[in-house]
Parts: structure tokens; C-alpha cells; sequence
């Protein structure tokens, strides 16, 4: 990857909304290159999505997230491969990671309740033949995620005018 | 018992003043002769509608708060207990971090054992300088549009302030031309302020060089106020006046963590320069301050780490990106706009809306909502400019510009 098109992804990951004509005035180059540069990382799945960060417990339809820890057992030729695709596809799971250390796969998990989640553990995820084992953990709220915190606590404090 | 806030505020008689013409009469002549500051009465106009949607481009100082890491590393001083005073120069720690610093950035070297010293901001540094070398009739010259305080300080010391007027059309820099011009035989200091508030312009080797010659041998002192030394984007790395062939000794090199590392509010400056002066600023510093607060020069110090220079870095680089919005927006909207090459003004002439700069931002906060800064407050050239700092998020930037072209628009329909 070189430097240009990681300028172009620092911009855009806190403002994805950046027109290519802006970030090409930022970065001192041309709106076409820019352009190009952000087409061929579409292209190749750097840039996989334009997504919006939501704050979801201002939201009155507050959502349940839980981190769950999943051992289980590698398949011959194909490891997690194929496990963690069988995971993933469900849409209730947000992300899901292999690990090093005493688990194999962290899923993240959302639904609308406490309820649901505990549900999709027990009939979807410990169903599966080769899991061992999982463990729940609900979290119970988001200071920050992503880079992004959702606290208001930087707001702008400066005196309007300053010599 | 009664509360505190239940004793009657009755107003005490006080003994009658003596003389006529009220407690005025009383003020030093020096303290009224020093101009109420101009940026003044805008900030007390910008105040007054600060319930209004206003994006104000009239700040001077970053939009970013201090790094985490420096400020955990104030908060860890304070729980370990080290509230005391520093030694009056300043924590050698922090002495030797910053002379480091200079050096690897700079090409400087200074002895942290007396050549240096820590102040209140870089403004106690300029402060501290102008007292230590100041004596009543000498003249200080002052190239403008220039920062507030360098003229009033003067003033105050009963020195003579003559300001010398750079122009759009040489990027308000300094020239040789102008310089000598200024020069009599009473005139003692020169002050720099590369890369300046409130214009952006920068000097580079090659032009400070005659500048050099003139200093020499007209035998001036020079104060460098290199506070914007960091944020400088084009025309190369930042070269101080004091680098300058045989200009360390006559250079005094006033500093600080305000810009460059997001830390205006913890007052935290250095001076840097020859013995004898660093010696009678440290005897001015030592009644008047002591020292500067134990607990930003230990977040000075952790600015000058690694880590926090890699901060500085990120921040440097996102200063270069408005700046180039800003100057296209500017340039696009029909206004003439010099290349701001460094700090984190840009200062668009607006003389072509044939009003003057007071009027302009009067109007412009009035009836767009934008409050920048007018010119003229900064000296001589000033007129018929804008300052405005782009110090602020690239959403606020492109509104504040949109506000900025609907308003000359609506000026135009005026006729």
C-alpha cells in the first residue's frame, strides 16, 4: 500500500464522506488520481464499505451486545476456515476473530434482548459439531469503539477569539 | 450562624479619593499610555452573539485537545505529590529535553545550564526579553502585521515601538529594503516572527541572510519569537534566525509547547540565548514568577518524548490539509489569498469588497455568522485583510467557507 492511498483511507475513516474532490485539495493532488486510487481500493476490498458508526444507546430500540468465546476443534486441511464461515453468515454476529490463547474464536453478537442472544448461543453456536465450548459475556456499555469515542467530552472549549 | 450567602452586601463607605478625576488618576502614566488591544473590541462583539450558530475562524490556538499521554503524565505528577516549585529556570529535566529537542529539529545547541530558560508561555519569554534589554527611548522594530504584544510591552518600558509594514506582494516578508529603512541610530531590537501571526508567512535561509548582514552591522539584538517553528509547510524545514552564520550569540529565541504540541493552556514557553541576557531575564523571572507551573513542565517533557513528537507529527500534518482547503476555498470565492506557508493562519485580502476590514468582519459575523479576525488589529499592512485560523474540523472549515461565498455573493447583489 503506498503513502498516498494510506492518506486517502486516514481521511476517510474519520469522514467517510469526504468528496474525492476534498481530499484531493487536503493532500495537494489531483482529483482524478484520488479518485482512481480510492476506485482501485473499492475494487480490491481495502475499502470494503462506507458505513455509519451508530451510538445505538441513543436509540430507542437499544440493541443487547455480547462477546462470545468459542473453542473448538480446527478441521483437517481447512482450520477455522470453514467453522468461522458458518458462524459469520448468521446475521446476528457482528465479528468474529480467531484468536491466539485459551480460545479459538471470539464472536461478537447482537440482538434485540438478552433473550435472543442467550438463544442464538445455545440453538445456533453450541450446536455446531466441531464447538467445545462458549462463553457469554454481555457487554454493558460502549466507551469507545473503533477509534471513536462516544462519550461528548472533547467539545470545543477554545475562546472564540484569541490574539 | 448565618450562611454566606445570607449576609446583606452592604456597600462599605469608603475613604474619599484625594485627587480629582477619579481612580484613573491614580494609573501610571505608562499603563494608560499602552492602546487598548483591538482584537478587544471584536472579541467583545464576537462574545455577544455566542448563543448564534457562530464558527469562529478568529481563535489562535489548536483545535486539538493536549495528547492523552501528555496529559496522564501532568495527572501522574500531581498524584505522586511533585506540587512544588521548580528551580527558577525550570526543571533541568525539561531544560535538557527541550535543548535536545532544538538541536535534533533546529541545528541549535544551548547550554541548559545557562543558557535557557523556562517561562510562562512564550509570551512571559518576550516579556522577560524586552524588559531585560529595554531601556527608555530605544527603538524596536517591529515588522507588521505582527502579534499583539510586542509593541505595547515596549511602550510600557518607555522603548519606542516602530513598526515596519510588509506587503501581500512579498508575501509579508521581511526585506532588506524595508528594514534599512527603519533603521536610526536609536533603534536597538528587531523582532522576528517567522512563521508569522497573523499571515503565515515564513523566511527562509536565503532571506533571512541580508537580514543578518543589516542586524551585524547596525549591531541590533534580535528576539526570535519562533513559536510556529513547527508548522511550517512549504518552502522547507523551519530554519531559526539563531542558525544563521554568526547570529547566536545576538539572537534571543523565545519558544514554547503552546502550538506546535496543543498546550496553550498549561503556559508553558522557553527562551533560549546568550548568557548575560538569559542571566537577567532568569533575575527578572526569579521576583516576578519564580517558576513556571511544576506540573506543565512535566507534560513538557513527555511532549518531547518519542512518542509525543510522533503526535505532534500527526497533528502538523493534518494543520497542512485545511490549510490548502482553505486557501482554494478562499482563492475560489474570488479572494485574493497569499500562500500561508506556515502557523495556521490564512490572511485573505478583502479589499476588493471595497470595505475595510472591521467593517468586513463586523458584517460578516453579523450577518453570516463567521467570526474571523479583522487586520488592521495587527499593525501597519493589516488593512484590507482577514485572519483566519484554520485550526478547526474540516466540517466546520467547509461551512464556515460556504457561509464565507454566500455572503460575498450577497455583496455583490448590493451592488
Amino acid at each position: 500500500m503506498n503513502d498516498f492511498k494510506l492518506s486517502i483511507l486516514d481521511l476517510l475513516k474519520e469522514d467517510a464522506r469526504l468528496s474525492a474532490a476534498t481530499i484531493a485539495t487536503m493532500l495537494g493532488a489531483k482529483e482524478e488520481d484520488v479518485s482512481a486510487a480510492i476506485a482501485e481500493m473499492e475494487k480490491d476490498h481495502v475499502i470494503v464499505k462506507y458505513a455509519t458508526v451508530v451510538n445505538w444507546s441513543k436509540v430507542d430500540d437499544e440493541k443487547v451486545t455480547a462477546l462470545i468465546e468459542v473453542e473448538c476443534t480446527p478441521e483437517r486441511g481447512r482450520g477455522f476456515e470453514s467453522i468461522a464461515e458458518r458462524i459469520y453468515l448468521y446475521p446476528e454476529v457482528k465479528s468474529v476473530y480467531l484468536m491466539s490463547g485459551a480460545y479459538d474464536l471470539l464472536v461478537e453478537i447482537e440482538g434485540k434482548n438478552l433473550k435472543e442472544v442467550a438463544s442464538f448461543v445455545s440453538n445456533k453456536l453450541s450446536t455446531i459439531e466441531s464447538v467445545i465450548s462458549t462463553k457469554s459475556f454481555f457487554i454493558l456499555k460502549k466507551y469507545k469503539q473503533d477509534g471513536i469515542i462516544f462519550e461528548e467530552f472533547e467539545d470545543d472549549h477554545r475562546l472564540l477569539v484569541s490574539p | 450562624m448565618i450562611k454566606d450567602q445570607e449576609k446583606p452586601l452592604v456597600p462599605q463607605a469608603q475613604a474619599p479619593l484625594q485627587r480629582s478625576g477619579g481612580m484613573n488618576s491614580y494609573l501610571a502614566a505608562h499603563a494608560r499610555a499602552i492602546p487598548p488591544s483591538g482584537i478587544r473590541r471584536f472579541f467583545d462583539l464576537v462574545n455577544a452573539s455566542k448563543d448564534k450558530d457562530i464558527i469562529s475562524l478568529g481563535v489562535g490556538e489548536p483545535d486539538f485537545v493536549t495528547p492523552w499521554r501528555v496529559r496522564d503524565a501532568a495527572v501522574h505528577s500531581l498524584e505522586k505529590g511533585k506540587t512544588q516549585y521548580s528551580p527558577n529556570a525550570g526543571l533541568l529535566e525539561l531544560r535538557e529535553s527541550i535543548g535536545q529537542y532544538l538541536s535534533n529539529q533546529f541545528q541549535l545547541t544551548y547550554e541548559p545550564a545557562n543558557e535557557m530558560i523556562v517561562t510562562v508561555g512564550g509570551s512571559e519569554g518576550i516579556d522577560l526579553a524586552l524588559r531585560a534589554l529595554i531601556e527608555p527611548g530605544d527603538e524596536v522594530l517591529v515588522p507588521e502585521p505582527s502579534y499583539l504584544p510586542y509593541s505595547p510591552i515596549t511602550t510600557l518600558l518607555g522603548g519606542i515601538p516602530v513598526g515596519i509594514e510588509t506587503f501581500a506582494k512579498d508575501q509579508f516578508k521581511l526585506t532588506e529594503e524595508s528594514l534599512r529603512a527603519a533603521i536610526t541610530p536609536k533603534s536597538k531590537v528587531l523582532i522576528l516572527c517567522y512563521p508569522s501571526n497573523p499571515t503565515g508567512a515564513i523566511m527562509t535561509y536565503e532571506e533571512m541572510l541580508p537580514i543578518a548582514k543589516i542586524v551585524e552591522e547596525h549591531d541590533l539584538i534580535v528576539i526570535s519569537d519562533e513559536i510556529y517553528a513547527e508548522l511550517t509547510f512549504t518552502g522547507g524545514k523551519h530554519v531559526s534566525f539563531a542558525a544563521l552564520p554568526g547570529m547566536k550569540d545576538r539572537t534571543l529565541l523565545v519558544s514554547g509547547f503552546s502550538k506546535a504540541f496543543a498546550m496553550t493552556g498549561w503556559r508553558l514557553g522557553y527562551a533560549c540565548g546568550h548568557r548575560d541576557i538569559i542571566s537577567a531575564m532568569l533575575k527578572i523571572h526569579q521576583y516576578t514568577i519564580m517558576c513556571a507551573s511544576t506540573m506543565a513542565q512535566v507534560a513538557g517533557i513527555e511532549s518531547l518524548t518519542k512518542s509525543g513528537m510522533e503526535e505532534k507529527d500527526r497533528m502538523m500534518e493534518s494543520y497542512n490539509q485545511r490549510r490548502r482547503l482553505v486557501v482554494k476555498g478562499f482563492r475560489e470565492m474570488g479572494l485574493e489569498c497569499h500562500e500561508p506557508q506556515g502557523a495556521f493562519y490564512a490572511f485573505p485580502s478583502i479589499q476588493a469588497t471595497g470595505m475595510t476590514s472591521e467593517q468586513f468582519a463586523e458584517r460578516l459575523l453579523l450577518e453570516a455568522n463567521v467570526a474571523a479576525v479583522p487586520g488592521h488589529v495587527f499593525g501597519k499592512g493589516g488593512e484590507g485583510f482577514l485572519r483566519c485560523c484554520y485550526a478547526t474540523s474540516v466540517t466546520q472549515l467547509t461551512e464556515a467557507l460556504d457561509r464565507i461565498g454566500t455572503f460575498l455573493r450577497s455583496l455583490e447583489q448590493d451592488g
